[in-house]
C-alpha cells in the first residue's frame, strides 16, 4: 500500500472533491496501482537522462527559447472577447461581473 | 501604533528577522500569456480571452517583453539569470483564479542570488535577494459595495497580467530597514522602466515575513506573514506592531503561531486571518503547456545592454560632472524624468551649476510653499535652463529672476512664456554692461546731456553714436536706441511715468538709484500684468 485512506481524503480535499465511501475506496485502489507502476519505472537507470516535462522540450534549438515567444502587441495573437461573450458561459453574472457565492476564507 | 517600552525592557533582548516578498507588475502592453491589454481602469471583464479566462483548450504563449523586463529587473537587482528556468503550476482554488492554478515558477526560477545596497543608520547594508521569478496575476474580487448581495463580484481584467515576485533574504533587521529596502527597490525598478510601481493601482504589493528571536540566537523564531499592506509606511508600522506583539507573547511564556495576519492601518494592529490551519499544499508541477525558458548568453547580453544608469550611479555622475552638491543630486534624481530633464537643461545651459543652484534656491522653496511636487512645477527644467542663461549673461538680475519666478507660479506658466509676456525684460542694474556704458557716456558729456534734457532731440543720435563707439560696435542698436532715451533726471516717488513700449501710466513707488531701478505700480488703464521693477532707462515722460 502506497497511500492510505487518510491521504486520499487529503488530496480530495485539496482538489475540492467530495468522495463517497465507495469512490474513496476505488481511488485508493487506483492510486496504489498507479504508484506501483511508478515504482517499476523508478527501477530504470535515469542518471544520464534529462528530465522532460514538456513533449517538445527536446526540440528547442540552441537559440533562446523565447524565440517562440510572441511580441507585446495588444490583440496581436487574438483580440479580447466582447464582455457579453466572456460572461456568456458563467453560471452567474450581472452583465458586468462574474458573480460567485460570497467568498469565505477557509 | 508602537508600544513605548522603557530602555531596559525585554524588547532589547530580542531582535527581529524580516524578509519581504514583493510583487511588481511589469510595464507590458499585454498580459503574460495572451494578447489582452493590461490597461488599468478599463471596464470590468473587457480585457479577457479564452487564455486568461481559463477556458478549456486555451494555450498560453509567452510575452517576450515580459521576459525581457523580468530579466532586466533581475539583473539590476544583482541576480544571476538562470540559463534555463521552468514555469510551474501552483494549484489552489479561489474564484479570481479561473484555471484553478497560477502559472508561476518554482524550483527553477528565472534568477537567483542578488541583493541591493540599502542605507541604514550605520551606513549602507546589503540586503540579499533570494530569487526573482515570473508569474501571472489573478483577477480581482470585489466583496463590498454590493449592498444586500450574498455574492462576490469577479473582474478578470487583471488575470494574466505579468508580475515578478522578488523574495528577499531574511536580512532585514528592523522596520526602518524594510522601509528603506522597499524605497530603494522601487527607485531601481522605476528607473529601469520595467514597472511604474504604483501602489494605488496594485503595481507593487508587499507581504512581510517576520519573527523575533533572543539576541545572539542563530536559529529563527516562528514567523508570521503579514499581508495586504498598501503603503511602505504601513509596512513599517505593521512590522513595529508585530515585533512588539510577538515579544509580548514570548515574554508571557506563550508561543508564536505560524500564520497569516492582516494589518489594519486605522487601528495600527495586525489580526490573525485564522484561516490556514493546514500548511499550504500547492502541488507544484512543471507547466506542460510552456517550454522551459531558455536565455542563452547571447540573449542575456542583449538584455544586459538595455540596462539604464541606476540612480546611485547617476547621482555620483551628476556630482562629478556638474559639480553639484549631494543634496542637489538627491533632489534632482528623485525621479528619472526630472533627472533626464535636468541633465538636458544642464548640458544646454552655459553653467550647469547655476541650473542646479536655481533649482535648489529658487524652485524648491516656491514649490514647497505651494505644496507642489517637482513634477508639477510650472517652471520646467528647460525654463530653469533659460533663466540660468539669462542671469549668466547678465541679461537679467537675480532680483528680476525672482520676480519672474514668482510670476510663473502666480500664472502657472513656464519661464519662457512669462519672460516673453513681460516683454523680455532686460537687466538695468550696474551689472549690465550696456547700461553701464550708457551712464558713462551721459556722465562724460554733461554739456550735451543738459541740452538733451532741455529738449534738444537731435542729440539722441549723438548719444547713440557715443554708446556704439564705447561698446566697440558690439551693442544691440535697438537696445542702445532705447536706452539712450534717458530723460535726464531721476524720477521721484509719486511721479507719474510711462514705460517705453507699454500702455498706460504708472506711479513710481520707490527708486533705487544705485541700480538705476524704480518700482512702479500701474495706474488706471495700465497693463497691470507688468513687472513692478523697471530700469530707469525705460521710464519716460515724467
Amino acid at each position: 500500500m502506497k497511500v492510505t485512506e487518510k491521504e486520499v481524503a487529503h488530496v480530495a480535499g485539496l482538489a475540492n472533491l467530495e468522495l463517497t465511501a465507495e469512490e474513496s475506496a476505488r481511488m485508493l485502489h487506483d492510486l496504489n496501482a498507479i504508484l506501483s507502476y511508478i515504482d517499476r519505472l523508478n527501477q530504470m537507470e535515469t542518471a544520464n537522462v534529462q528530465p522532460l516535462a514538456q513533449a517538445p522540450g527536446l526540440m528547442i534549438p540552441g537559440e533562446a527559447a523565447d524565440d517562440c515567444a510572441r511580441d507585446d502587441i495588444e490583440g496581436g495573437l487574438r483580440k479580447s472577447l466582447p464582455r457579453e461573450e466572456a460572461l456568456e458561459n458563467a453560471p452567474a453574472s450581472d452583465g458586468t461581473f462574474f458573480r460567485v457565492p460570497k467568498v469565505i476564507e477557509r | 501604533m508602537v508600544f513605548k517600552l522603557p530602555p531596559d525592557a525585554p524588547h532589547l533582548q530580542y531582535e527581529p528577522v524580516i524578509g519581504l516578498e514583493v510583487h511588481v507588475q511589469l510595464l507590458t502592453a499585454t498580459k503574460i500569456f495572451c494578447s489582452c491589454s493590461t490597461r488599468f481602469g478599463d471596464p470590468p471583464n473587457t480585457n479577457t480571452c479564452p487564455v486568461c479566462l481559463g477556458l478549456p483548450g486555451a494555450l498560453p504563449v509567452l510575452n517576450r517583453k515580459a521576459v525581457e523586463f523580468a530579466a532586466l529587473a533581475a539583473m539590476v537587482l544583482g541576480c544571476r539569470i538562470n540559463e534555463t528556468s521552468v514555469f510551474a503550476r501552483k494549484n489552489y482554488f479561489y474564484p479570481d483564479l479561473p484555471k484553478g492554478f497560477q502559472i508561476s515558477q518554482y524550483d527553477k526560477p528565472l534568477a537567483e542570488s542578488g541583493g541591493i545596497e540599502v542605507p541604514t543608520s550605520q551606513g549602507n547594508k546589503k540586503i540579499g535577494i533570494t530569487r526573482v521569478h515570473l508569474e501571472e496575476d489573478a483577477g480581482k474580487s470585489l466583496h463590498d459595495g454590493f449592498a444586500g448581495s450574498d455574492t462576490t463580484a469577479i473582474d478578470l481584467n487583471r488575470s494574466g497580467v505579468p508580475l515578478i515576485e522578488i523574495v528577499s533574504e531574511p536580512d532585514i533587521a528592523s522596520p526602518q530597514e524594510a522601509y528603506e529596502y522597499l524605497n530603494r527597490l522601487k527607485e531601481i525598478l522605476v528607473y529601469t522602466g520595467v514597472s511604474d510601481c504604483n501602489m494605488e493601482e496594485g503595481s507593487l504589493r508587499c507581504d512581510a515575513n517576520i519573527s523575533v528571536r533572543p539576541r545572539g540566537q542563530t536559529t529563527f523564531g516562528t514567523k508570521a506573514e503579514i499581508k495586504n499592506i498598501n503603503s511602505f509606511r504601513f509596512i513599517r508600522d505593521a512590522l513595529e506592531y508585530e515585533i512588539s506583539r510577538q515579544i509580548e507573547v514570548l515574554e508571557a511564556g506563550g508561543t508564536i503561531t505560524q500564520e497569516t495576519r492582516l494589518y489594519n492601518p486605522d487601528e495600527g494592529k495586525t489580526y490573525s486571518m485564522r484561516s490556514k490551519e493546514q500548511a499550504h499544499d500547492y502541488r507544484y508541477f512543471p507547466e506542460p503547456d510552456l517550454l522551459p525558458l531558455l536565455l542563452n548568453a547571447k540573449r542575456r547580453a542583449e538584455i544586459q545592454s538595455m540596462q539604464p544608469e541606476l540612480p546611485e550611479a547617476l547621482r555620483n555622475r551628476l556630482i562629478a560632472e556638474h559639480g553639484i552638491s549631494a543634496q542637489d543630486a538627491a533632489v534632482l534624481t528623485s525621479n528619472k524624468m526630472l533627472a533626464d530633464q535636468f541633465e538636458r537643461a544642464a548640458k544646454a545651459a552655459k553653467n550647469p551649476k547655476r541650473v542646479a543652484g536655481l533649482v535648489q534656491n529658487e524652485l524648491m522653496g516656491r514649490l514647497k510653499a505651494k505644496g507642489l511636487a517637482i513634477e508639477h512645477s510650472p517652471i520646467t527644467m528647460d525654463g530653469v535652463a533659460l533663466s540660468a542663461d539669462l542671469v549668466e549673461s547678465g541679461a537679467i538680475s537675480g532680483k528680476m529672476l525672482k520676480d519672474l519666478y514668482d510670476l510663473c507660479f502666480e500664472r502657472s506658466q513656464d519661464f519662457p512664456d512669462v519672460y516673453e509676456q513681460t516683454g523680455r525684460p532686460q537687466q538695468s542694474s550696474d551689472t549690465s554692461a550696456l547700461e553701464k556704458i550708457v551712464r558713462e557716456v551721459f556722465a562724460a558729456n554733461p554739456k550735451q546731456r543738459e541740452q538733451y534734457r532741455g529738449g534738444k532731440e537731435t542729440l539722441h543720435a549723438f548719444f547713440v553714436g557715443q554708446v556704439m563707439k564705447a561698446s566697440k560696435g558690439q551693442a544691440n542698436p535697438q537696445l542702445v536706441n532705447r536706452l539712450t532715451r534717458y530723460p535726464g533726471r531721476v524720477p521721484a516717488t509719486g511721479d507719474k511715468v510711462e514705460i517705453e513700449g507699454r500702455t498706460g501710466q504708472f506711479e513710481v513707488v520707490s527708486v533705487d538709484e544705485e541700480h538705476w531701478q524704480a518700482e512702479v505700480r500701474p495706474l488706471a488703464g495700465a497693463d497691470a500684468s507688468e513687472l513692478a521693477l523697471w530700469s530707469l532707462l525705460r521710464l519716460v515722460a515724467y
